[in-house]
C-alpha cells in the first residue's frame, strides 16, 4: 500500500493495465510527452512508447470517432477529454455510435473504450472548465457512467472500466484530485495522504462498476451523492450534528438500486445532491427511483441540493457551488417535514 | 437590425445561395462539367509525395474512352476473368436493387435505397482491395457485400427485418453489418464511419498488422465535422486508410454546391490536409479499380492515406421515400455525360472479344433467377409486417446487447414489456 492522491492512483491504473494488456492505448490532448494537463498520464509515453500513448489534435469528435474505430479493431482505447466541458463535439460519436454498436450489430461488434474526463467545479474554472454533464450520459442507453470520489476507488474503478467490454464514461472530480474538498472553501484543504481511501495497492485490483459504497454510516437520513459531493455531504452532516448515511454511488448508470433502497428504508429520509444543474439532473432520476420504491418508508419528501440552473459563473463560484449551507438546509428540511 | 445611417454609402450585402444549373421543367444541363480524355492523366509513382498528386484533384482519372477501350497509364490490365466478375457483380447489384425496390413498393418492407448508376464505386473498389481489408461504408455500397459473396438471402432477411435477420430487426433496411466480410455496420448518422475507419487503420498500424481500412462518404455529408476530423487524424498519423468520397451530385434534394462543391472539387480537400488526392470517373470501373489499388499500395507501404473523389451520378431517388422529379429534371441520369458503368464495361469486354450480347443476356437471366430464388427463400422467413404484435423476433431480445450483461433496470423493463404484451393479447 502506498499513499496516493487521485492523480497518482489514476496514473497507476493506466500503468497496471498497459503493462498487462498490449491492447490498451491512451490518447488525448497533451497526454503524450507532457503527460496531461493534470498529469494523469505522466510517464506513460516514456514507458510504453509513442504508438501506445500519444497526443491527439484538438478535435474531441475526432478523438471519439478514432477511439471507436480502434475499439472495433480490438484495442482498448482510453481517451482523455481534457475537460468534460469540451466533450460535446464528440457527443454524436458517443450517443449514436459507441453506445449502440453492440446493439445494432447484435453483438457482432462492441466498443470497449473508456472516455476519461476531469469534471466539476470548485477550481475557479469559469463556465467552460467547471461543468458536470453526467446526466447527459446517464440518459444514453448503452453507456455506463462512473464517478469516483477517492484514490482507492479511482484506481479500482478505472481498471474495471478498461476491462469492461462496454463503453464507459469516467468522470474525474478534478476539485478532489489533490485532496478531499469538503465544501468549506474558507478552510485549509487536507491532502489525500491523511485519508483512509488514499491507501492504494500498487498492483492490479478492481472496484466493481454498478456498486455503491457507504461512505458514512448513519441512521437519521440517507444522502445520495457521488464525486466531490460525497465529501461535502459528510462534512455537512458532521458540521450540523446530523447522523446522516452518505451513499457514494460511484456508478450512476447502472446505479446500485439495492444499496439505495436498503439505506432509504432504514432511515426513512432522503436527500440527493450533485454539483450539476438541478433541472433534469441525475438527482431527478434518483428522487423518482426513491419515491417509486421507498414511498411507504419515507417520512418526508425527498430533497434535492444541486447547482443552480445557470451557467457556472467564474467569480461567483462559492455562491453557485452546492456547499454545506445548501446541503445543511436540505438535510434539515428532510428531517423536519 | 443594424443601424444603417452611418454606412449609407456602402453597397447592401447579399447572401449567395448556390443553385443547380437545371430544375424540373428544364433540360438537364451538364455543360459545366469538364471531362478530360481517357488516358490523359498521368499516374504518379505510388511513393510520390502527396503534393505530386494534387494536380490530379482537379481533373478526372479515366481509363475507358468513349468507345470503351482501356487507355493510358491507369489501365489496370485486368484479365478477362476478373473483368467479367466485376461486370457480373455490378449487374447483380442492379438486379438485386430493382427486386428489393419492388418489394418495398409491394409493402414487404419500410424502406430501400438503390445504387443505380453508382455500382462501379463499390464493386470496383472491392476487387482492388484485399479480402481482409476493412470497409466502413455508407448505405450505398451494397456492392461491397455482393463482391465479397455475402449471401443474397441474408441481405434480404435484413431488408425484411424478418426471422432470418441476424441483426434481429433492430436496423433500418439496408443498414447491413457483416464482420466476417469486413463490412462495418452502417450508421444512419452520416459521416461517423469516417473517423472510425481512420481509428481502425491507426490500430492496425499500432499492432503492426498488414490490413488497411477503406471508408466511403457522400459529398453531402462531407460537410460534417467528422469528415474534417477524419482527414486531420489520417494526415497527422499517416493512417493506412483509403478515404473515398462518392460525389453523386445529390444529397436528397440538395445539389453538390450546397455541400461546398460549387467553386472547387471535393478531391481538392486533400490539398489542405497534405494527403494524396485523386479525382476519378466513378462510372468507369477500371478507373475505380486502378485508383483504389494505387491508394491501397500506398497505404500498405506506410505512405499514408489517399482521398479519392468518385465523380458519379445518383440516377434514381435518394431512397424509396424520395421523389427526385420534385427538384431536378426528369431523366437527368440518362444524360449523365460519363455514361453507365455496366454498359461501359460490357462494351469493353465485347471490344476485347471476351463477351457478346447473347452471353450478356444469358448472364442477366441467370442473375434474375438467382435473385428471385433468394427472395423466395428469404420470404419463407417472413417480411416486415406493421400493425401487429406478432413480431418476427423474440420480443424480449429488444433488451439484449444494450450492454454485454443486462443491468437490473433493463431486466425490470423487459418484464414490464412482457406483461404489457400479455395484457394486450388477452
Amino acid at each position: 500500500m502506498t499513499a496516493m492522491n487521485m492523480i497518482e492512483a489514476l496514473n497507476s491504473a493506466h500503468d497496471v493495465m498497459m503493462e498487462r494488456d498490449d491492447n490498451v492505448v491512451v490518447m488525448g490532448e497533451d497526454v503524450g510527452y507532457f503527460g496531461g494537463v493534470f498529469r494523469v498520464t505522466a510517464g506513460l509515453q516514456k514507458k510504453y512508447g509513442r504508438s501506445r500513448v500519444f497526443d491527439a489534435p484538438i478535435s474531441e469528435g475526432g478523438i471519439m470517432g478514432v477511439a471507436i474505430g480502434m475499439a472495433v479493431y480490438g484495442l482498448r482505447p482510453v481517451a482523455e477529454i481534457q475537460f468534460a466541458d469540451y466533450i460535446y463535439p464528440g457527443f454524436d460519436q458517443i450517443v449514436s455510435e459507441a453506445a449502440r454498436i453492440r446493439y445494432r450489430t447484435a453483438g457482432e461488434w462492441y466498443v470497449p473504450m473508456v472516455i476519461r474526463s476531469p469534471y466539476g467545479g470548485g477550481i475557479f474554472g469559469g463556465q467552460t472548465h467547471s461543468q458536470s454533464p453526467e446526466a447527459l450520459f446517464a440518459h444514453i442507453a448503452g453507456m455506463k457512467t462512473v464517478i469516483p470520489s477517492n484514490p482507492y476507488d479511482a484506481k479500482g474503478l478505472l481498471i474495471s472500466a478498461i476491462e469492461d467490454d462496454d463503453p464507459v464514461v469516467f468522470f474525474e472530480p478534478k476539485r478532489i484530485y489533490n485532496g478531499p474538498f469538503d465544501g468549506f472553501f474558507d478552510r485549509p484543504v487536507t491532502p489525500w495522504a491523511q485519508h483512509a481511501m488514499a491507501d492504494v495497492p500498487e498492483g492490479h485490483y478492481t472496484v466493481p462498476i454498478g456498486k455503491a459504497a457507504i461512505a458514512r454510516e448513519g441512521s437519521e437520513l440517507t444522502v445520495l451523492a457521488y464525486g466531490t459531493m460525497v465529501h461535502v455531504a459528510i462534512a455537512t452532516a458532521e458540521a450540523n450534528g446530523i447522523d446522516a448515511e452518505v451513499v457514494d454511488l460511484r456508478t450512476i448508470v447502472p446505479v446500485d438500486i439495492e444499496t439505495i433502497e436498503e439505506s432509504v428504508k432504514k432511515t426513512g429520509r432522503c436527500v440527493v445532491v450533485h454539483e450539476a444543474t438541478r433541472t433534469a439532473g441525475f438527482g431527478a432520476e434518483l428522487s423518482a427511483l426513491v419515491q417509486e420504491r421507498c414511498f411507504y418508508h419515507l417520512e418526508a419528501p425527498v430533497q434535492r441540493a444541486a447547482g443552480w440552473d445557470t451557467p457556472y459563473p467564474h467569480s461567483l463560484e462559492w455562491a453557485y457551488f452546492p456547499g454545506p449551507i445548501r446541503l445543511g438546509t436540505a438535510f434539515r428540511k428532510a428531517l423536519e417535514d | 437590425m443594424a443601424d444603417k445611417s452611418e454606412r449609407r454609402n456602402r453597397p447592401a450585402l447579399s447572401l449567395h445561395v448556390p443553385e443547380p444549373d437545371a430544375r424540373p421543367g428544364d433540360e438537364p444541363d451538364f455543360s459545366r462539367i469538364e471531362i478530360p480524355a481517357a488516358g490523359s492523366v498521368p499516374r504518379p509513382d505510388v511513393a510520390a509525395a502527396p503534393a505530386e498528386t494534387h494536380p490530379l484533384c482537379f481533373t478526372l482519372v479515366r481509363v475507358l474512352d468513349d468507345d470503351s477501350n482501356a487507355v493510358g497509364p491507369w489501365d489496370p490490365r485486368l484479365d478477362p476473368e476478373t473483368l467479367r466478375r466485376i461486370l457480373r457483380d455490378m449487374m447483380m447489384v442492379r438486379t438485386f436493387d430493382d427486386r428489393m425496390y419492388r418489394a418495398q413498393r409491394q409493402g414487404k418492407t419500410s424502406f430501400y435505397m438503390k445504387s443505380t448508376g453508382e455500382e462501379a464505386v463499390a464493386v470496383g473498389a472491392a476487387h482492388a482491395l484485399d479480402r481482409e481489408d476493412m470497409c466502413f461504408p455508407t448505405y450505398r455500397q451494397q456492392g461491397l457485400l455482393v463482391a465479397r459473396d455475402y449471401p443474397l438471402v441474408d441481405m434480404m432477411c435484413q431488408v425484411y427485418s424478418n426471422r432470418g435477420d441476424k441483426l434481429k430487426g433492430r436496423q433500418l433496411p439496408i443498414m447491413y453489418s457483416d464482420r466476417a466480410r469486413g463490412f462495418f455496420t452502417i450508421s444512419g448518422n452520416l459521416a461517423t464511419q469516417y473517423p472510425q475507419a481512420v481509428g481502425w487503420a491507426m490500430a492496425s498500424a499500432i499492432k503492426g498488422d498488414s490490413r488497411i481500412a477503406s471508408a466511403w462518404i457522400g459529398e453531402g455529408s462531407s460537410a460534417e465535422g467528422d469528415f474534417h476530423s477524419a482527414m486531420t487524424f489520417a494526415g497527422v498519423y499517416r493512417a493506412p486508410v483509403i478515404l473515398n468520397l462518392v460525389n453523386n451530385q445529390w444529397a436528397i434534394s440538395s445539389f453538390a454546391g450546397i455541400a461546398g462543391g460549387e467553386n472547387t472539387t471535393f478531391a481538392a480537400r486533400a490539398v489542405g490536409y497534405g494527403i494524396a488526392g485523386l479525382r476519378v470517373d466513378g462510372n468507369d470501373p477500371l478507373a475505380v479499380y486502378s485508383a483504389t489499388l494505387w491508394a491501397a499500395d500506398r497505404a500498405r507501404s506506410n505512405l499514408g492515406p489517399t482521398l479519392i473523389e468518385l465523380f458519379t451520378y445518383r440516377k434514381e431517388g435518394h431512397s424509396t421515400s424520395d421523389d427526385p422529379s420534385a427538384y431536378r429534371p426528369q431523366g437527368a441520369g440518362d444524360k449523365w455525360p460519363l455514361g453507365d458503368p455496366i454498359e461501359r464495361l460490357k462494351r469493353h469486354l465485347v471490344n476485347l472479344g471476351e463477351w457478346d450480347d447473347a452471353r450478356h443476356d444469358a448472364l442477366q437471366e441467370d442473375l434474375s433467377k438467382e435473385v428471385r430464388a433468394a427472395q423466395k427463400e428469404a420470404e419463407k422467413q417472413g417480411v416486415l409486417v406493421a400493425s401487429t404484435i406478432d413480431f418476427p423476433q423474440d420480443v424480449t431480445s429488444m433488451f439484449e446487447d444494450v450492454y454485454k450483461t443486462m443491468p437490473w433496470h433493463l431486466k425490470e423493463q423487459q418484464a414490464q414489456m412482457v406483461a404489457e404484451l400479455e395484457a394486450k393479447r388477452k
